[in-house]
């Protein structure tokens, strides 16, 4: 078993071998990917090496200390978030040596192709078709929408009907998509902020070869829940220094400006500091929890508790500014490739923030998650389980 | 911070093996020993207090020694220990002096070093009690009473668990805090909100006392103690009226489904869970703060207090929204939570006043 002397060994070689002053970024992440000090919780040779998980962070303090470059987790978070976990469980030894690589280092980045114009929450309604052809490829017609990144994404976790005799939940396949097939088309969708992150993906005629499939023809809603648990606890297992969420800027914002202060606001502050504060702990909980190899279920509760707390302090922020909260800084019209929350202005992060509750799950949707999944209360009625997809109502 | 070897980054907020068997261990004895009829039927009697279920947690079990050190008869644990007692005695809101005698009275001792009395606390043969009202909060001002002559005049009020203590820690217009024996002054019972932490009127009439030591920092030390501990007793009033809820809701029937199947009690119910979640990891912080008396004790003491209190409130409130009319009868154990919480949410300090202490420590300044 590898332990932390032995990854701190490994690690000394890798800067050694490459001295991050005078090393390429790009080739710096390669050569610390074959040396399996990635992930390190990740099979060897696919950019681990089978160690407990809890080892990585030896591996990135050390790694920060000697000013080595990182592969920028949030340009590529649906990559390593999302797609990577599924790939790891779901993907055949090919998919896992072609992906995985040029995943990590954020040479190619991931989008998810899942919700539809017709199929958000209840995804698995969704109708974009897969059929298989005589050669065995398939040949996907169909829409998709509010896609984040698919105007810099490579490759696509895609879901698809391939079965529409059957309900809803058992009919679907998951694939890998190629963005970059002429019968992908990628149409900027504006946000509240002005912005364009995310995009309308129309699927035409789209032939995606099967070896591309990940997981068995039918069983793409098993394979797409390991991706949505990944989606969830994705945030949950974030270390925040104190301050470090969106309270600092109010907070920083409110000890530089005393001009702006009333009691009202300061009232309000505190409260929101407090719960802040509480958050995160229950974020350091979690993490220390999974470093222990105890998982709890307290991951599921912590996107709601940060898209509440976003929303709440992001809109007391506007209100402190006081004039400039009725300004903007930018309405143009950008395609970025991340969301800058730290950046942009009060105003950019109000509207933003207003996407937390809706993407990765809406918090309604999360609550009934949380109170059957958790508190074991009994599930919604449910009147489309036993109907075939193609009689479902539209 | 990070630069001391010694000095842990984060706080262990996790249980260890050791606390998880304490707690074990509390709480089998607890489920034998204080049902809540039995509760209910004592607060209604003139001996609130279950003093049988004292003995056995201090004599059976030693847990009124639990922060005092060894060489004086204690055990010598921390507050992370206290911290997962509290945690039980606040889900079976078990009407004994825990929190009053052997967190917030002891720690008041150990500041003032005073060992003859700690071991006597710690063995549960005497119970103390600090005698300053409990809805006060380390750092702000408390009530003294006359030292003249070498005797204590005065009267104090809102004294929680007075009327079961042996002996009094009483802080003086001198500066000093003493111990009173309590058949040298007249105890008072109150009629008080929360029966199975009953307030007390202390009348001194030329009590003698036991010079401790200088009261302000034993009280304070005291009190931050109480004020961090006690987000763990409103922790585990909060688990329980969240579970005992969740229970009856998949039980109750309306409409031909059980209530707890309706989306919007099922949100209320996850919303509450996740406050709970969130007031575990807050409690646990200030308990482990204060267990290794890291820099941050102050602000983590200030955040679990300002949050504990809203969240056990809520809880107690909902569940008896939520249990419907028998959550309004005296006969359901539902009425002992909410009104344990809702003094739990002044004790050693309201979430106000620890929000205004907070506002200093981080430099969040007022208008
Ligand atoms: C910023 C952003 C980025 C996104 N990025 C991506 C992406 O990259 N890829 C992708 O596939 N998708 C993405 N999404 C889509 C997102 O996952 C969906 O918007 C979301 O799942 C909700 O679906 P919907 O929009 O169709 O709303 P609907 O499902 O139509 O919901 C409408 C309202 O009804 C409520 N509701 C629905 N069902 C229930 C229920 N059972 N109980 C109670 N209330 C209910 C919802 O909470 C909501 O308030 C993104 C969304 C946003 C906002």
């Amino acid at each position: 078993m590898t332990d932390a002397a032995d990854l701190r060994r490994r690690t000394a070689e890798l800067l050694a071998a490459h001295p991050p002053a005078t090393t390429d970024k790009l080739d710096f992440l390669r050569a610390r990917f074959d040396a399996g000090l990635a992930w390190v919780h990740y099979p060897e040779g696919l950019g681990g090496l089978g160690a407990p998980r809890s080892l990585q962070a030896v591996v990135d303090a050390d790694l920060e200390a000697e000013g080595a470059p990182d592969n920028d987790p949030r340009r590529i978070g649906i990559g390593l978030g999302m797609a990577a976990p599924t790939i790891l469980a779901y993907g055949t030894e090919e998919q896992k040596r072609r992906f995985l690589r040029p995943l990590w280092t954020g040479e190619e980045v991931w989008c998810q192709l899942f919700s539809e114009p017709g199929a958000g929450s209840d995804l698995a309604a969704l109708g974009t078709r897969a059929v298989r052809e005589g050669d065995g490829d398939w040949v996907v017609n169909g829409q998709k929408v509010w896609t984040s990144s698919a105007h810099v994404a490579r490759w696509a976790i895609l879901i698809a009907r391939t079965d529409p005799d059957v309900p809803k939940h058992r009919g679907i396949t998951y694939f890998i998509c190629d963005m970059t097939d002429p019968g992908v088309e990628v149409r900027p969708l504006r946000q509240v902020t002005g912005e364009a992150e995310f995009n309308e993906v129309f699927i035409t005629d789209v032939r995606i070869p099967d070896a591309r499939r990940l997981g068995d023809v039918g069983d793409g809603w098993k394979v797409a829940q390991t991706t949505l648990n990944n989606e969830r606890v994705a945030i949950g297992g974030m270390r925040l220094p104190r301050e470090g969420g969106m309270i600092g800027p109010v907070a920083r914002t409110w000890r530089e400006r005393p001009e702006l202060r009333t009691h009202d606001l300061h009232q309000r502050l505190l409260k929101l500091w407090v719960e802040a504060e509480a958050a995160r702990l229950t974020a350091e909980r979690l993490r220390q929890q999974l470093v222990a190899g105890q998982p709890g279920p307290e991951g599921a509760g912590m996107k709601l508790a940060f898209a509440r707390l976003n929303q709440e302090i992001s809109g007391l922020e506007v209100e402190l500014r006081g004039e400039e909260g009725l300004l903007y800084d930018d309405w143009t019209m950008r395609r970025p490739e991340l969301v800058d929350f730290v950046g942009r202005d009060a105003g950019y992060r109000y509207l933003r923030s207003k996407g937390n509750s809706i993407e990765g799950g809406t918090t309604e949707v999360l609550l009934n998650i949380v109170a059957e999944r958790v508190l074991g209360l009994p599930g919604e009625p449910r009147t489309d389980k036993d109907v075939a997809w193609k009689d479902l109502a539209r | 911070m990070s630069t001391q070897p010694n000095r842990r980054a984060e706080p262990d907020l996790l249980y260890s093996e050791d606390e998880e068997a304490l707690r074990a261990a509390v709480r089998d004895l607890l489920t034998d020993h204080c049902d809540a009829a039995g509760v209910i039927a004592r607060v209604e009697s003139d001996a609130p207090h279950d003093r049988e279920l004292w003995k056995l947690l201090a004599d059976g079990m030693g847990l009124a020694g639990l922060l005092v050190p060894e060489e004086l008869g204690g055990q010598g644990a921390t507050p992370r220990e206290a911290a997962v007692v509290l945690e039980e005695l606040g889900r079976f809101v078990a009407p004994v002096p825990y929190l009053t005698s052997a967190v917030v009275a002891t720690e008041a001792l150990l500041a003032a070093d005073d060992g003859e009395l700690l071991a006597d606390l710690a063995s549960g043969r005497r119970i103390g009690a600090l005698a300053v009202a409990l809805n006060v909060s380390a750092g702000t001002a408390y009530k003294v009473v006359r030292f003249e002559d070498g005797a204590l005049h005065g009267e104090l009020t809102g004294i929680a668990d007075a009327a079961v203590a042996d002996v009094l820690l009483v802080p003086a217009d001198d500066g000093g805090l003493y111990a009173v024996d309590a058949s040298a002054v007249t105890v008072t019972p109150q009629v008080s909100l929360d029966l199975t932490r009953p307030l007390a009127k202390v009348t001194l009439d030329g009590a003698p006392g036991r010079l401790l030591g200088d009261a302000e920092p034993a009280v304070r030390r005291a009190l931050r103690a109480g004020a961090g501990l006690l987000a763990s007793e409103q922790l585990g009033l909060a688990e329980w009226t969240l579970t005992e809820t969740v229970r009856y809701l998949k039980e109750r029937k309306q409409f031909n489904r059980p209530v707890g199947g309706f989306q919007a009690l099922k949100h209320r119910l996850a919303q509450l869970w996740l406050e709970v979640v969130n007031l575990r990891a807050a409690a646990r912080n200030a308990a482990d703060q204060l267990a290794t008396g890291g820099d941050d004790a102050d602000l983590a003491v200030a955040v679990a207090q300002a949050f504990a209190a809203p969240v056990a409130v809520h809880a107690a409130e909902e569940a008896l929204q939520l249990h419907g009319g028998i959550g309004m009868t005296w006969e359901h154990p539902v009425h002992l939570y909410l009104k344990r919480a809702k003094a739990d949410s002044i004790a050693y300090g309201t979430a106000g006043a620890h929000r205004a202490a907070l506002a200093e420590l981080v430099d969040l300044q007022a208008p």
